[in-house]
């Protein structure tokens, strides 16, 4: 058994690690906090001449080749680095979306493009509140000609392509919801970007009137393609957040080192001491079930939605705890715009919601559990 | 990334899978399955003459104490080897519990401690199972800081005469031997005058007093020693090096991992999945699918924590600190869950035994609860040592540590 990364990966990490800690410091973030850009253009350049961009996607499409647990790792450091970049809608959602059901013209025409960074994508999936359901896709597709509303869209402001879940039928089942691509740039579309909870990564309400659109996969198959996508998605961003608590933690421990109150370093309060452990355990346990989401997602297990759910929930309520206590620990300084805590407490709120909330998510691991024992 | 056996352990599953299916006390297999936490013995047997038949066979046949050296009751087996075995023996490592202080603890300070032909007179029969080890560390003074304890150890010729009184020793009604920590210098600070020594139960002035616990079991006990006699070669380390050698027992309490953690949640599960609420099978209420999730995440995040670690002794690796996660999460989780499966059963959650619905399995999980969340250490120390030996903060003050043992007040109030 080695159920851990391999020496190979770990150097790819610690390489991922040193570029972003270079090009991504909380300075650069701070330059789209604070609406001064989009998104970091020379870090996605950066990232795309590193290859990190087509870490998983095949050499004949432009990529490196390197597959999925490559992916995790740089996902991981992604998370650690906070970078505000659209990264998980562009490599997560829209190339996984197409490495599953793009046929050969359009993975030529897009995953090149993704590799290079000459193409931002992003799923176009929620229209308002409420959950991932096929029922609440109403945007139509008639004859290849999209109408409707989405939003939020993730990166949708800055995005160059969308895969669109779009209703073609009116069955009442899953099989009404076919996906499609959209070039962002032609017309009948209109984008509006969104104020939201983490300005380091935008999002966006997108009106399609009449507009023309290719087929992403067969008719009637979006919905179980959006759900192979999320599936791996969960993964691939549980990883961002594993790296985003280790990193809010590292803050906490370091601030509770540094700071001294009543006569002691108030790391050395059990008060302050056993938060800390908890913040470490609830990383741990994330970190374990992202690693067997990773063995699954690498090797297309029949366990991925399980492993998936699993990892989605225990990742999202790690960063939460995580960011929130890392707050505490700094007390007053904790929630000021000075200090970097808040940027991970974003983060890690508006990350818990981007895929489909927690309930969510919940819901599909007890339904994959009966599932697998029923089988 | 894999889960895959290399070819030697993959052929070391096969021989002992093998050996097992051809030798386990199958008549209890089913019994032993389906015990909860709180819930190991057998209807029809006494569980320790099981416990002591299975040991022997193994013992006969090469696979006990697989860590252990060959020459003292083992297989000389690597940790890796000794995680195989603990998943192919399954249910049946369940009566390995009656051993495991003496396995666990007390071997290992002897092998480090003991005088030659102690380890060669003592350590097969423990290994095999014929002989049961106790170890004599905590007191009603000193419970999470063992280094108070009390009970004295005084020179007399070439023996030593002990009085004092132990707690929580788990296992002592059975034993055959104890490791035993005392203090024979109450004039130095607390850690220095202390020493360790291994003893025959059976010694006179040896009184073992069963503790009734909250579940109405008694697993641990009170021992008494009045004027007790240990011979000066039954000591284990030096004179006031006690502390040290005590923490070789503790370190070595950590590595037994592998063995999979109870969480509670695969009962809970199976129950839920049965139970029928008000408004319909209790799985398909969203605020019990809630609760479950959550759970089930922790469980599996516990069981890929130690395949990690198993993975970890697989290259050679030692188990470290962080492996201090299992007890601190299971403990509070088999306590919630024990709790939250009674709630779901509404009033008659209250009744156990015979009349009741599962006869009284979470019950007995939430009454043996608490002393998981105790026992090798609090919740509380499990934190400190997380943040003190993984992160890196600062030790708790300690205010008596460079004083004195018998200046040390003994009061809070009066």
């Amino acid at each position: 058994m080695n159920f851990d990364f391999s020496d190979d990966q770990k150097q790819l990490r610690d390489q991922a690690r040193k570029f972003l800690a270079e090009k991504c410091s909380p300075k650069a973030v701070r330059v789209v906090l604070d609406g001064k850009a989009p998104y970091d253009k020379d870090l996605w350049k950066g990232l795309a001449e590193m290859g990190f961009l087509g870490v998983a996607i095949p050499e004949e499409f432009g990529g490196a080749g390197a597959g999925h647990l490559e992916l995790c790792v740089i996902a991981e450091e992604m998370g650690r680095a906070n970078a505000p970049v659209p990264f998980s809608s562009t490599v997560y959602l829209a190339a996984e979306a197409l490495l599953i059901a793009g046929g050969d013209a359009q993975k030529k025409k897009w995953l090149p493009a993704i590799a290079s960074g000459e193409a931002i994508g992003t799923l176009a999936l929620f229209e308002g509140k409420g959950n991932p359901a096929p029922k609440n896709v109403k945007l139509t597709a008639a004859n290849g000609v999209l109408n409707g509303v989405k939003k939020p869209v993730a990166d949708g402001a800055i995005a160059d392509f969308a895969v669109v879940a779009a209703r073609t039928g009116s069955s009442g089942r899953d099989s009404d919801v076919s996906l499609f691509l959209v070039d962002l740039k032609a017309g009948g579309i209109e984008v509006k970007s969104l104020t939201n909870l983490d300005p380091t990564r935008g999002q966006a309400e997108i009106t399609f009137k009449d507009v023309k659109a290719e087929p992403l996969g067969a008719a009637g198959e979006g919905w179980s393609i959006l759900t192979q996508v999320l599936d791996r998605a969960a993964v691939l961003c549980a990883f961002e957040q594993v790296g985003g608590s280790d990193r809010a933690l590292e803050m906490g421990r370091d601030y509770a080192l540094d700071r001294i109150a009543f006569g002691r370093q108030i790391g050395s309060f059990q008060a302050i001491k056993h938060m800390l452990a908890d913040m470490y355990v609830s990383a741990t346990l994330a970190r374990s079930n992202s690693y067997y989401g990773a063995w699954a997602l690498s090797t297309n297990a029949g366990e991925l939605p399980e492993a998936a759910a699993a990892a989605r929930i225990s990742a999202t309520q790690a960063f939460q705890h995580c960011a929130k206590n890392n707050i505490q620990v700094h007390g007053g300084m904790g929630f000021t715009w000075e200090f970097d805590c808040h940027m991970y407490y974003r983060r890690a709120n508006a990350m818990a919601l981007g895929l489909g909330s927690l309930s969510y998510w919940e819901d599909q691991l007890i339904d994959r559990m009966r599932k697998k024992n029923a089988a | 990334m894999n889960f895959d056996d290399t070819p030697q352990e993959a052929e070391f599953r096969a021989t002992a899978r093998a050996w097992i299916g051809a030798n386990a006390p199958k008549q209890y297999e089913d019994e032993l399955r389906k015990s909860s936490l709180g819930r190991t013995a057998l209807k029809n047997a006494n569980i320790l003459d099981v416990a002591k038949a299975w040991q022997k066979k193994k013992a006969d046949a090469g696979w006990a104490c697989l860590h252990w050296p060959k020459e003292y009751g083992g297989r000389g087996s690597s940790p890796i080897e000794r995680v195989i075995w603990q998943q192919e023996e399954g249910p049946f490592g369940q009566l390995s519990r009656m051993f495991i202080i003496g396995h666990g603890m007390c071997g290992p300070t002897m092998m480090a401690f003991a005088r030659e032909e102690h380890k060669r007179a003592y350590l097969p029969p423990l290994a095999s199972g014929e002989k049961v080890w106790c170890q004599l560390f905590s007191e009603p003074a000193g419970g999470s800081d063992v280094a108070g304890l009390r009970t004295r150890a005084e020179k007399d010729g070439d023996d030593w005469v002990i009085n004092g009184q132990k707690i929580w020793t788990s296992g002592a009604h059975y034993s055959d031997y104890g490791i035993l920590l005392t203090r024979t210098d109450p004039t130095v600070p607390k850690h220095k005058g202390l020493t360790m020594f291994f003893l025959d139960m059976k010694s006179p002035g040896v009184e073992v007093r069963p503790i009734k616990q909250a579940s109405g079991a008694s697993d641990f006990n009170e021992v008494y020693f009045t004027n007790v006699r240990i011979p000066d070669h039954q000591r284990l380390g030096e004179v006031g090096d006690g502390w040290n050698v005590s923490l070789t027992t503790l370190m070595n309490e950590r590595s037994a991992i592998g063995a999979a953690v109870s969480t509670g949640f695969p009962e809970l599960f199976e129950y839920c999945a049965s139970l029928m609420l008000d408004d319909g099978p209790a799985i398909e209420d969203r605020a019990v699918r809630s609760k479950l999730a959550n759970w089930a995440a922790k469980a599996s995040g516990l069981k890929y924590t130690s395949m990690r670690a198993i993975s970890a002794l697989s290259k050679g690796e030692r188990p470290g600190p962080e492996n201090s996660i299992g007890k601190l999460v299971a403990g509070s989780m088999i306590q919630d869950v024990a709790t939250y499966a009674l709630d779901l059963q509404g009033a008659s959650g209250v009744v156990s035994g015979e009349e009741a619905e599962l006869a009284g399995r979470f019950q007995a999980m939430l009454l043996r609860a608490p002393g998981t969340r105790v026992e090798g250490g609090t919740d509380e120390i499990m934190r400190n040592i997380i943040a003190e030996r993984v992160l890196g903060l600062p030790g708790d003050i300690r205010v008596d540590k460079d004083v004195p043992f018998n200046k040390i007040p003994t009061k809070g109030r009066g």
